[in-house]
Formats: C-alpha cells, sequence, structure tokens
C-alpha cells in the first residue's frame, strides 16, 4: 500500500513534448511509471516516447483511462493546464512548474475546493511510491521501498530526509512534496490524514519552513488525529525577517510564523522535532525504536 | 516587487482614485517648481524610499514656504534615510515627492493582501489610522475589520458599505468608500498585487474620502505580465548583490555571517544556514542556485558570494535532484579559475551525478575540501572560516 499513487496509477503528462516534460517524462518511464501518454495542443495524433501525444486532456483520459496528470509546462501557463486537467475528470494533478502567480493560484484553489481532483505542488518536485509510480522530478535511485512516509514544503529538504531513511533501511511508503508557495494545492493536514489511514505507512517525517501557519495547523490536527509517531523538522531558524514595506503581511500573520512558533506547536502536539536536519534518521530510529 | 509611493499614487490615479496633485522631482529647483505649479501656500514633501517609518525618521515634511521647499530637496536628494524598517546604511534617496497639503479631520487604515490562510484576498479597514497598525492588530485586533473576496464572483458594492459603516462614515463618504474599495480591488486583480496599503487614509475637513499614501507590493511572479509595471522598478532600492543575483534568477540575501553558502533549492538552504549555525558560525548570506542552475549560474553565484569581503569561508551544500553535481562542479572549477579564490571551499555532494562532480573537483586539482556528509561539511566550512565563536 501506498497514498495516491501505486504501481498500477495511469499517469498522462502536460506539457509532454517540451524540454522538462520529455526529460523527466523518459525518467518516469524508466522508473516504471505507467505512463500511458501526454498532453501538447496541436500535436495530437503523434507519437512521443512511443506513447500517443493527445491535444486535450479530455482526450487523453478518455483514449488511456489516466487518472494522474502531470504537468510541466511554463508558469504562465499553468493555470490554464491545471483547470483543464481538472474539468476532464483527472484525481490527481501533480504541478512541478514554479513561480506561478500567486492570483493564478489563488483562483485555481478555489476551483479545487469545490471539486473532487487533488492537486500537489505547485513549485515542487512531485510524488513517488517508490519502486512502483514516480511522478516529478525527483532522484529515483535514492529511494527505498519501504514504511516511512515523507511530506516537506521543500525539494532538496526532502531528498534529504528520504536520503536518510533509505541509508537506515527503514525506506519509504509514498514521498510528498507539496511544494514551497503561499498557495498550495494541497496542505500538510490532506497529506497526514492519507499517511495516517495508510497501513503501509509506520511512521511519519514532516519537513516544513518558516512563513505561513500551515505547520501550526498541522500540529494541531497531529495532536487530534494522528496516532503514528511524527518526526518534525523546520527549516529557517537563522532566517531574519524579510524586508518590507508594509504591515498587512505581519497583520494577517498575527505575528506567527517564526520556526520557533513551528517547532513549539508541533513539540506541542507530541511531535519528536529535531533542529539539525541531519538528525532526521536518528529521530526516527528513537521513536520507532528500528534499529 | 516594492514600488515607490509616486509610482503608486499615479498607478491609482490611473484607477480614478482620489490623491492629491504632486510630481516626483531629481532637483531642488524642480521641487520648487513643482511646488508653484500646484499652488497654494502649504506642500508636503516626501523622500521617495522603499521603507516605511518615513515620517520618524524626518522624511516627510509640512513646508510652508518654497524656500522649505528647496531646504528639504537639498537636505535629503543624494543622501540616504535610515528608518526602523531599513538596514543601518538607510536606502538612497534620489527622489523628492511634492504634493499639496490635505486638511485632515480623521485618519483610518485600509489595507489588502493574499491571505495564505483563508487563500483569498482579504481586505482590512481600521479606525487607527496613521499610527503603527501591526501594534494595533496586536494589541486590539477587534479594531481591525477584515472582509475577504471571493474569487469566483469578485468584490462586491457590499462589501464596501459594510466596511464603510463600520468605520463610522457618514452620508456621502460611504459611497466613496465604496467606491474605492471597489476600484483597489479592481487594481490588485489586474496589476498582480501581493499587498496594497493606504495608511493613512484620510477623511478631509471638506468631508471627503482621500488617499494620503499609497504603498503596493507587485508579485514578483506575475512581473511577466505586467510590462509597465516591471519598468518602474528602482535598482537603486535594492541590494546590489541581490538585484545582480535576480538576473541570473539566483535568491541571494545578504547576512552579517563570514560562511558563504550556496545552495540548490531555498529549503535546503535554510536548513544549511541552520546547521553551520548550530555547529557554531555564522552564514554570510542565503542563496539559493535553484533547481535548474546552469554552468554560468552557479559561476555567477560563486561571484556574488565572493565579492563580499566578510566571507571567509564558503559551502557548497549540493543535493543533486533536477540539476547534476557534475554541472555544479564545472561552475565551480570555472568561477574559481577565472576570479580566484583565497578563502577555502567546502563542497558537498548528494544525489544526481555527485560522484561525478566529486572527481571533477579532485581531479581539477583546485584547493576545494570535500564534505563528507551534512554535518562534516558544516563543521569543516566552520573550522575553515576561523572556528566556532
Amino acid at each position: 500500500m501506498s497514498i495516491l499513487i501505486d504501481s498500477d496509477t495511469k499517469v498522462i503528462c502536460q506539457g509532454f513534448t517540451g524540454g522538462q516534460g520529455t526529460l523527466h517524462s523518459e525518467q518516469a518511464i524508466a522508473y516504471g511509471t505507467k505512463l500511458v501518454g501526454g498532453v501538447t495542443p496541436g500535436k495530437g495524433r503523434t507519437q512521443h516516447l512511443g506513447l500517443p501525444v493527445f491535444d486535450t486532456v479530455a482526450d487523453a483520459v478518455s483514449n488511456t483511462g489516466a487518472t494522474a496528470s502531470v504537468i510541466y509546462v511554463p508558469a504562465g501557463f499553468c493555470k490554464d493546464s491545471i483547470l483543464e486537467a481538472l474539468e476532464a475528470g483527472i484525481e490527481l494533478i501533480v504541478c512541478i512548474t514554479e513561480g506561478i502567480p500567486t492570483l493564478d493560484m489563488l483562483a485555481v484553489k478555489a476551483r479545487l475546493e469545490v471539486s473532487r481532483s487533488r492537486m500537489i505542488g505547485p513549485n515542487c518536485p512531485g510524488v513517488i511510491t517508490p519502486g512502483a509510480c514516480k511522478i516529478g522530478i525527483m532522484p529515483g535511485d535514492i529511494h527505498l521501498p519501504g514504511k516511512v512516509g515523507i511530506v516537506s514544503r521543500s525539494g532538496t529538504l526532502t531528498y534529504e530526509a528520504v536520503k536518510q531513511t533509505t541509508d537506515r533501511g527503514f525506506g519509504q511508503s509514498t514521498c510528498v512534496g507539496i511544494g514551497g508557495d503561499p498557495i498550495p494545492g494541497s496542505h500538510f493536514i490532506d497529506i497526514l490524514s492519507l499517511f495516517e489511514e495508510d497501513p503501509a505507512t509506520e511512521a511519519i517525517v514532516m519537513v516544513g519552513e518558516i512563513g505561513g501557519t500551515a505547520e501550526e495547523e498541522a500540529a494541531a490536527f497531529i495532536k487530534e488525529n494522528v496516532t503514528k509517531p511524527v518526526v518534525g523538522y523546520i527549516a529557517g531558524v537563522t532566517a531574519p525577517p524579510g524586508k518590507r514595506m508594509g504591515h498587512a503581511g505581519a497583520i494577517i500573520a498575527g505575528g506567527k510564523g517564526t520556526a520557533d512558533d513551528k517547532f513549539a506547536a508541533l513539540n506541542d502536539a507530541g511531535v519528536r522535532t529535531v533542529r539539525s536536519l541531519a538528525e532526521i534518521g536518528d529521530a526516527l530510529a528513537e521513536v520507532t525504536g528500528w534499529t | 516587487m516594492n514600488l515607490h509611493e509616486y509610482q503608486a499614487k499615479q498607478l491609482f490615479a490611473d484607477y480614478g482614485l482620489p490623491v492629491s496633485e504632486g510630481y516626483a522631482v531629481d532637483t531642488a529647483d524642480q521641487a520648487v517648481e513643482a511646488a508653484e505649479k500646484i499652488g497654494g501656500t502649504r506642500w508636503v514633501v516626501k523622500v521617495q524610499v522603499h521603507a516605511g517609518g518615513r515620517g520618524k525618521a524626518g522624511g516627510v515634511k509640512l513646508a510652508d514656504s518654497l524656500d522649505e521647499v528647496r531646504d528639504f530637496a537639498d537636505q535629503w536628494i543624494g543622501k540616504r534615510l535610515v528608518t526602523f524598517q531599513t538596514d543601518e546604511n538607510g536606502q538612497p534617496v534620489s527622489k523628492i515627492y511634492v504634493e499639496s497639503c490635505t486638511d485632515i479631520a480623521t485618519e483610518l487604515y485600509l489595507g489588502a493582501v493574499v491571505d495564505r490562510g483563508t487563500r483569498r484576498v482579504v481586505f482590512m479597514a481600521s479606525t487607527e489610522g496613521g499610527v503603527e497598525i501591526e501594534q494595533v492588530a496586536e494589541d486590539t485586533p477587534d479594531k481591525i475589520l477584515k472582509t475577504m473576496i471571493d474569487p469566483f464572483v469578485g468584490p462586491q458594492p457590499y462589501q464596501g458599505r459594510d466596511l464603510a459603516f463600520k468605520l463610522g462614515l457618514e452620508g456621502k463618504q460611504v459611497q466613496q468608500f465604496s467606491s474605492l474599495f471597489m476600484g483597489l480591488a479592481k487594481l490588485f486583480h489586474e496589476l498582480d498585487c501581493s499587498l496594497l496599503e493606504i495608511n493613512p487614509l484620510v477623511i478631509t475637513e471638506k468631508g471627503d474620502v482621500h488617499c494620503l499614501d499609497a504603498k503596493v507590493n507587485i508579485d514578483g511572479n506575475a512581473l511577466y505580465r505586467q510590462k509597465p509595471i516591471e519598468a518602474m522598478r528602482d535598482l537603486s532600492q535594492e541590494d546590489g548583490r541581490e538585484a545582480q543575483a535576480d538576473e541570473f534568477n539566483l535568491n541571494y540575501v545578504a547576512l552579517d555571517g563570514n560562511i558563504g553558502c550556496m545552495v540548490n533549492g531555498a529549503g535546503l538552504a535554510m536548513g544549511t544556514m541552520d546547521l553551520v549555525k548550530l555547529h557554531g558560525g555564522n552564514p554570510a548570506n542565503f542563496l539559493d542556485v535553484g533547481g535548474g542552475a546552469t554552468k554560468e549560474a552557479v559561476g555567477e553565484a560563486f561571484k556574488i558570494i565572493l565579492s563580499d569581503d566578510s566571507v571567509k569561508a564558503v559551502l557548497i551544500n549540493i543535493f543533486g535532484g533536477i540539476v547534476s553535481c557534475a554541472t555544479i562542479a564545472e561552475g565551480i572549477i570555472g568561477a574559481v579559475q577565472e576570479v580566484g579564490v583565497t578563502v577555502p571551499v567546502v563542497v558537498r555532494f548528494e544525489g544526481n551525478n555527485s560522484e561525478l562532480g566529486r572527481q571533477a573537483l579532485k581531479e581539477s586539482g583546485l584547493n576545494i575540501i570535500p564534505g563528507e556528509s551534512l554535518v562534516d561539511a558544516a563543521e569543516k566550512a566552520v573550522a575553515a572560516a576561523g572556528g566556532s565563536k
């Protein structure tokens, strides 16, 4: 078992024939992901990487039965691509692209809230269930099928957590990069609740960052709903407050969002927090008793 | 991206919002000319810098004669203004804004921001204008009124009226405020704002709603579709190295330590800084070379780090995902050969092509210290910079 994706998940790629789409589709196929085609408007009825190309996501879905889509189109086109995938009934939309205008994501998020689709990203490495399905840009070879669920706002910090759980032989059930943007498609809470229900996930690693209050909300959720051991790390203890012109951001945050606030909230929820990102693996061993 | 007050007010004027007549000028002569053009006997003169707290720092003045306008311009143009929001060097002043004087009866606050929590654009208003609104929000949160913009239907006039009544406005002011609210919401959306703020928004002695100040921040991700706004960018208000980094799509923030850091990914960059600090060192900067770093960008990143004289050691921490460590190695080697490096450089490679990268560094014959692990790299960098403090 795993969350979100497994070896049967049929995946299409939006922006399939572009540079990024091609590179990462090749790697996904090599990893064993069931990539069943791609979408590039105007290139329908052609082939790319030995797979069919469709003009629209709806065409791709009706011809392949795909339930997941990964998006590599440039930032300015992402809103359009995400909404197209949502309209076509794609259940899992993974958007890797960084630099999407915030107001575009605001509109997308509002549509997501009233749809049955789930979105991961943007500005994220994607989702991987090791040994089964890789959707995104993470290096496949650092992963190991196993029992730790990893959820993170940062790409390369996810890789660090992955490496430490692989080196100790614990492995990962599923790793989810929810992305570093202010308005993500999925939040920690969405993924934590999936990990809690997933029998293959025996412990959870949560990697957060300063800014916003997603970690505080996650802490409250963990306190009430998560029974599995959780190790938490927050990046940015030493980051100075950003330069600013106005006060509106600080007002809305109500003075929250520092790393210390987040560590305190997680500790209070019974999460084993680590101040050094090099100690994630050790902390996992400690809370689970694994050797 | 930040805008100057005069630029923000120009945008307000373009949207038909009530701002005073004013002119941004570069010299004392132009300042006097502007005041004569506006007419009257009193003017407000304001330095144009990207920082709040200008009033308290002496950067805003009520001038009662043309001589006072001239003196103010002479005093500030070419100087730097230090406020509680700037660093100790302050921000350079190259323009003065000369504005007609407004008679104030009441000061209010009006702002808008993208709120992560509710995932909506939220407008905030308060009767406590003209003061430090952050303090108001903390001490008396009930004095901050809020209304959210529905992403499907957009702003509605009743939301503006509701705020107006709660602010205690009366008669024509309610309609004026509601129009202002609608105009600002339109501007926020059309210009891809991340923040809008009017502090103070005033009621004049004649009883009209009027924008006395204007702050506008634009979403950097949206500049590709906001060309006229992008052209308003004032690089003199930004840290030179930060602006240089931006040109190469590098994310750099100068700090006051002595260990230069080059990392891929914002999260790992922060995590690496935390690790340096945890092992007794002090980072000189935050630098994220990004996911798709090219050889050229890495070379440029290296030069930016080394242009900071306080850097006594460099720590490079790369976990290759998209980016190949071999590419980063080429960039490092090229930059070291080009600019010459006198400080120790510690490199930790992991992930995509890390072995090839390590090999390339080793074979280059350059004096580069390999970091075997995260902790090892951090410890070596701290030691190389003169040890733990």
